[in-house]
C-alpha cells in the first residue's frame, strides 16, 4: 500500500470525546493500521484524571517523512473525529481551520454542570446549523443510536471509525480494521465490531 | 505472545513511550523491575509483568517508591540489571534512599525511570525530577522521541555499569503516553546468575559491603562519587543521543531536550527557519557535556532554551557560557527568564512558534483569526464546560455524602484533610467540597494527627482524614501510628475500593493477588488498625444511613485515633464493571421537582452523572446509558421518587 497518498504531510487527525467512550482505542487502532502500512505515526493522548467524566483527546499524525511531535499545532487539524458534539466544537475552536473536515457523533453526553441544571446544553441541531454555516465539511451522525440498536453504546467509537473509513481521507479500509481489531479483541467480539464498522460506513 | 518480545528480524511496532522504555530494558537484559503506580508511569511495570515469565523477570508493585528503589538496588548489589519506576513525586518519596544509594554506588546496571507530568495533566503538582540528578549527583538522561526512549535504555545500563552508579532516565507525559514507530533490536539470551558478594574490604566496589558513607569521612565515598560524575560527563561528550540539526553558524541556537525537541523541530519547520536556526537536542542533561556545549555556543550569537517548567537547562548552560565567556564571547539568551516561554505548564509547538515568531519578527497564525474567533464564539455558546466528577456508581460520592451529613449532624464544625487518589475530588463540588487540605500521599492523616493536638490553642473541632487503601500502605500508616501514640483524637476514613483504582487497579499489600495475578497474602487493614490501637469500624459506603451513624458514633470518642473503613469496590473495577445491582427508575408522579423543597438534591447536589434534571418535564430522570445501577440515589430522595429493583 506504499502508493497511498496523503493530502498533506504530516496529515493531522484528532479523535476526541468524553472519558469512557473509547476514543483512545480508536486512536490506537487507527495508528496501528497506519504503522502497519509503513507510515510514520505519532499519537499524543490526553487522559489520566480526564477519565473521570472529562474531555479526552488524541492527536494522530501520519507522515511518510518523520515522526512528528505528539501535539498538533493550533489550527492545523485536517480531520476531527468526535464521539460527542460539544467536544467536537471545543476541539474545532482550538485546532480547526476552514479546510478541516469534521465528523461527529450528534448524541450529547451532558457535563456534570448540565446534569445539575447549572449550565445549559443547547440543542445539537442548533449547533450543527451554526457549524455548517462556517465549516464547509461537517458531518453529524447519531452513532449512539446506531450503537444502541446494535445492543451496546460502547460500540459508538467503532461506528465512528467506520464513518471515518467512508470519508476516504485517512488511508485505511475494512480489511485493515478487521486485522487490527482481531489483535485487540476476543474472537467472540469480532463480528459485532465489524457490524458496527459497517453501520458507520453506511452513515455518511 | 506480547509484541514487546517480538524477536522478528527488523521488527517494528507502534509503541507508547512507556512501552519503548520496557522494550529497551528487555533488549538490555533486565532482570528485576519494581515501581509504585502513578500516571504517566504505570504502564511500565504492567508491561514488564506481561512478559515476566517469558523473559525470566522478577517484577513487583512495591508498597511505595522508596521500597521500589530498595528492591531494585538489592538486585543491582547482587550483580543483576534492575530498573525502578515512578512518577515525579515518587522521586521525592524515594529520595532519601536514592541519596544514600548514589553514595554507596551500584554493581549490576541500575536505572531510575521517572515520568514527569509538566502541566499537571494527572497530578496535583508539576514537580521537576530533573533537579534531583544535580542534588543526588547522579547522571540524567532524557530521550527525545519514541525510538530513543527504547535505544537510550541499554545505553543507560552500560553507563551505570561503567561508572558503578544509578542512572536516572526522565520521560514526560508527552513521551510516556504518546506513541510512535519503534524499530526493535535483538533480545539477549544470557542467563542471569546473582550473588551478593560482601566479604571483601569495606570500600572494595566488587566484593565489599554496600555502605553509603563512613561517618565523618566523606572523602572515602563522596570523593569517588564525584569522580564517577566526571567520567559520566566525559562519556556524555560523545553520547550518540546528543544531536544537532541546522546550519554550521546559526543565527539562533535552540537548546532543548525531551518532547520539547519535537516541538522545536516542528516550529522551525513551519516557520521555514531551517537555514537560520540550529537545534541542539541534549539527551545528557546532567552533568552537561561542556566541550560540546562550548562548540555550539561559540557558533551562534543567540540562544533559545526550550524546556518545560523550571529553567534547568537554561541555568546550567548559562553557567557554561559564563565560564567560557573569554573563548565564546557574549551571548543573548532567550527562554523563561526573558519571558519568551512560560515557566509553568507544558509546552507545545505553538508556544515555540510564538517565541520564534517574536525573536525573528515573523508573523504566524495557525488558522485565520476571523475563523478561530467565530468558532470560539460558537464553542462558548454551544459547548458547556466539562467539570470533573466521580464516575456513576463510585463509592467515593456515597462516602463523601455520608461524611458531610455526619459532620452536619455532629455540629461542632469538624473538617476533613484530603489525600491523593480519585478522592482528591473531595476538594471539589463533585465531593461536596468536603476536604480542606490536599498535599502528598498520606499527608491528610499526618496533618489530621497534628490538628488533633491543637486543642490547647483553641482548635477543638473534630478532625477527619480520608485515605485510600493503596495510600494507607504507601504512606498513611506512619501517620496513623503517630496519631495513636500521641493520642491525637482524629478519625481516619479508609476508603477501601479494593485496589489502586485511579491508576488502573494495581495490587497493593492489601490485595489477594500480585502484579502477575498470583495468589499472595493480603494484609488485613482492619486487623492492622486494631493491632496498632485504633478504634475501628467497617461500613459499606452504599449504606448511607449506617455509614453516617458509625461515623457519628466514632467522632464522639474524644480520646485517641479512630478508623472507619469504607469498603466497596471501585465502579470501574473488574469485579463491578458491567454488572448492574439494581434497575433504577424515577417515578415521575412522585418527583415533585422544584416544588419539593429538596432543592433538587439528587441532580443538583448529589450530582451522579446517571441522574439528569429534565428541564422540560421539571423532574429528575435516569440516564439509562450512564447509570450503572448502584441504587444509592434511591436513599437520598426525600420523596421516595427514585425506585430501585434488584437485578435478578
Amino acid at each position: 500500500m506504499s502508493d497511498v497518498k496523503l493530502a498533506k504531510d504530516p496529515y493531522n487527525v484528532i479523535i476526541t470525546g468524553v472519558g469512557g467512550q473509547g476514543n483512545v482505542l480508536v486512536a490506537r487502532l487507527l495508528g496501528g493500521m497506519l504503522a502497519k502500512k509503513g507510515f510514520l505515526v505519532a499519537i499524543g493522548e490526553t487522559f489520566g484524571a480526564s477519565q473521570r467524566g472529562g474531555s479526552v483527546m488524541s492527536h494522530l499524525r501520519i507522515s511518510r517523512l518523520a515522526v512528528a511531535s505528539p501535539q498538533i499545532p493550533r489550527g492545523r487539524a485536517d480531520v476531527i473525529v468526535s464521539l460527542e458534539p460539544a467536544e467536537a466544537l471545543r476541539v474545532l475552536a482550538l485546532y480547526g481551520n476552514p479546510g478541516t473536515m469534521l465528523l461527529t457523533n450528534s448524541h450529547p453526553i451532558y457535563p456534570v454542570g448540565v446534569i445539575k441544571g447549572e449550565l445549559v446544553y443547547p440543542p445539537v441541531a442548533e449547533m450543527e446549523a451554526a457549524i455548517t454555516q462556517i465549516l464547509p465539511t461537517a458531518y453529524f451522525i447519531d452513532a449512539t443510536a446506531r450503537a444502541l440498536a446494535l445492543g451496546n453504546s460502547i460500540l459508538v467509537n467503532i461506528v465512528m471509525l467506520g464513518a471515518l473509513g467512508r470519508l476516504n481521507v485517512v488511508p485505511f479500509n475494512r480489511e485493515d480494521f478487521q486485522e487490527a481489531i482481531a489483535l485487540r479483541l476476543a474472537t467472540g467480539q469480532l463480528a459485532i465490531n465489524l457490524k458496527a464498522f459497517d453501520e458507520g460506513y453506511g452513515m455518511v | 505472545m506480547s509484541y514487546l518480545i517480538d524477536e522478528g528480524k527488523n521488527a517494528s511496532h507502534l509503541l507508547m513511550g512507556n512501552e519503548a522504555i520496557v522494550r529497551g530494558a528487555l533488549e538490555a537484559g533486565i532482570n528485576v523491575a519494581a515501581g509504585y503506580p502513578g500516571t504517566p508511569s504505570s504502564e511500565i511495570i504492567e508491561c514488564f509483568s506481561q512478559v515476566a515469565k517469558e523473559r525470566n523477570l522478577y517484577v513487583e508493585w512495591s508498597t511505595n517508591e522508596k521500597v521500589a528503589v530498595e528492591v531494585a538496588a538489592a538486585a543491582s548489589f547482587a550483580g543483576l540489571r534492575s530498573l525502578c519506576v515512578m512518577k515525579q513525586n515518587g522521586v521525592n518519596v524515594a529520595s532519601d534512599f536514592l541519596l544514600h544509594l548514589a553514595s554507596s554506588g551500584t554493581r549490576g546496571g541500575m536505572i531510575l525511570v521517572t515520568c514527569d507530568d509538566p502541566g499537571a495533566l494527572s497530578s496535583v503538582n508539576e514537580g521537576e525530577s530533573r533537579l534531583f540528578a544535580q542534588l543526588l549527583e547522579i547522571p540524567l538522561l532524557e530521550p527525545g522521541d519514541f525510538q530513543e526512549a527504547k535505544d537510550i535504555i541499554p545505553w543507560a545500563f552500560d553507563l551505570s555499569e561503567k561508572i558503578r552508579n544509578i542512572v536516572m532516565v526522565r520521560s514526560v507525559t508527552r513521551l510516556s503516553h504518546a506513541s510512535g514507530n519503534v524499530h526493535f533490536g535483538p533480545l539477549p539470551t544470557r542467563v542471569a546468575k546473582a550473588e551478593f558478594r560482601n566479604s571483601g574490604p569495606l570500600l572494595d566496589p566488587e566484593t565489599g559491603p554496600m555502605i553509603a558513607m563512613i561517618v565523618g569521612a566523606p572523602e572515602a565515598q563522596h570523593g569517588p562519587q564525584q569522580e564517577k560524575m566526571k567520567r559520566a560527563a566525559e562519556i556524555f561528550e560523545t553520547c550518540p543521543f546528543n544531536t544537532y540539526t541546522g546550519p554550521a553558524t546559526p543565527e539562533l541556537l535552540i537548546i532543548t531536550s525531551s518532547a520539547c525537541s519535537l516541538y522545536s523541530q516542528e516550529a522551525v519547520s513551519i516557520l521555514g527557519l531551517g537555514e537560520r536556526v540550529g537545534i541542539l537536542k541534549l539527551a545528557t542533561t546532567w552533568p552537561l557535556p561542556q566541550r560540546l556545549l562550548k562548540k555550539h555556543l561559540a557558533a551562534t550569537p543567540k540562544i533559545l532554551f526550550v524546556e518545560e517548567v523550571a529553567p534547568t537547562l537554561e541555568d546550567h548552560v548559562k553557567v557554561v557560557a559564563a565560564e567560557s565567556g573569554a573563548e565564546i564571547g557574549v551571548k543573548t539568551f532567550f527562554g523563561k527568564k526573558s519571558g519568551h516561554l512560560p515557566s509553568l505548564g507544558e509546552l507545545n509547538p505553538d508556544l515555540v512558534l510564538m517565541a520564534l515568531s517574536r525573536i525573528f519578527a515573523v508573523p504566524y497564525e495557525g488558522a485565520p483569526a476571523d475563523f478561530s474567533a467565530a468558532v470560539k464564539a460558537l464553542a462558548a455558546r454551544y459547548a458547556p464546560p466539562r467539570g470533573m466528577t466521580f464516575c456513576p456508581g463510585c463509592p467515593h460520592r456515597a462516602s463523601y455524602w455520608s461524611i458531610n451529613n455526619a459532620l452536619k449532624l455532629d455540629g461542632r464544625g469538624g473538617f476533613v484533610c484530603g489525600d491523593i487518589g480519585c478522592y482528591v475530588m473531595g476538594t471539589m463540588a463533585a465531593g461536596f467540597n468536603t476536604c480542606k487540605t490536599l498535599h502528598a500521599m498520606g499527608s491528610g492523616s499526618g496533618i489530621a494527627s497534628g490538628f488533633g493536638k491543637l486543642k490547647q490553642f483553641g482548635v477543638d473541632q473534630p478532625v477527619l482524614s480520608v485515605c485510600g487503601d493503596s495510600t494507607f500502605f504507601h504512606a498513611a500508616m506512619p501517620a496513623l501510628a503517630n496519631a495513636i501514640h500521641q493520642r491525637s483524637p482524629f478519625t481516619m476514613l479508609l476508603m477501601d475500593n479494593r485496589g489502586t483504582a485511579m491508576t488502573g487497579f494495581q495490587p497493593h499489600p492489601g490485595s489477594p493477588t500480585n502484579v502477575l495475578g498470583e495468589a499472595t497474602p493480603a494484609l488485613d487493614m482492619e486487623k492492622i488498625c486494631r493491632a496498632m490501637g485504633a478504634k475501628v469500624e467497617v461500613s459499606d459506603p452504599f449504606d448511607l444511613e449506617k455509614t453516617r451513624q458509625k461515623l457519628n458514633h466514632l467522632m464522639e470518642y474524644a480520646d485517641g485515633a479512630k478508623v472507619l473503613i469504607l469498603r466497596r469496590a471501585c465502579a470501574l473495577s473488574p469485579e463491578r464493571r458491567g454488572k448492574k445491582e439494581y434497575e433504577v427508575t424515577v417515578d415521575e408522579s412522585r418527583c415533585r421537582g422544584e416544588d419539593c423543597g429538596c432543592n433538587r438534591i439528587c441532580t443538583r447536589i448529589f450530582g451522579c452523572p446517571g441522574l439528569i434534571w429534565d428541564g422540560e418535564k421539571k423532574v429528575s430522570r435516569i440516564d439509562e446509558i450512564i447509570c450503572v445501577g448502584c441504587g444509592v440515589c434511591a436513599d437520598i430522595c426525600p420523596a421516595g421518587a427514585i425506585l430501585r429493583k434488584e437485578v435478578a
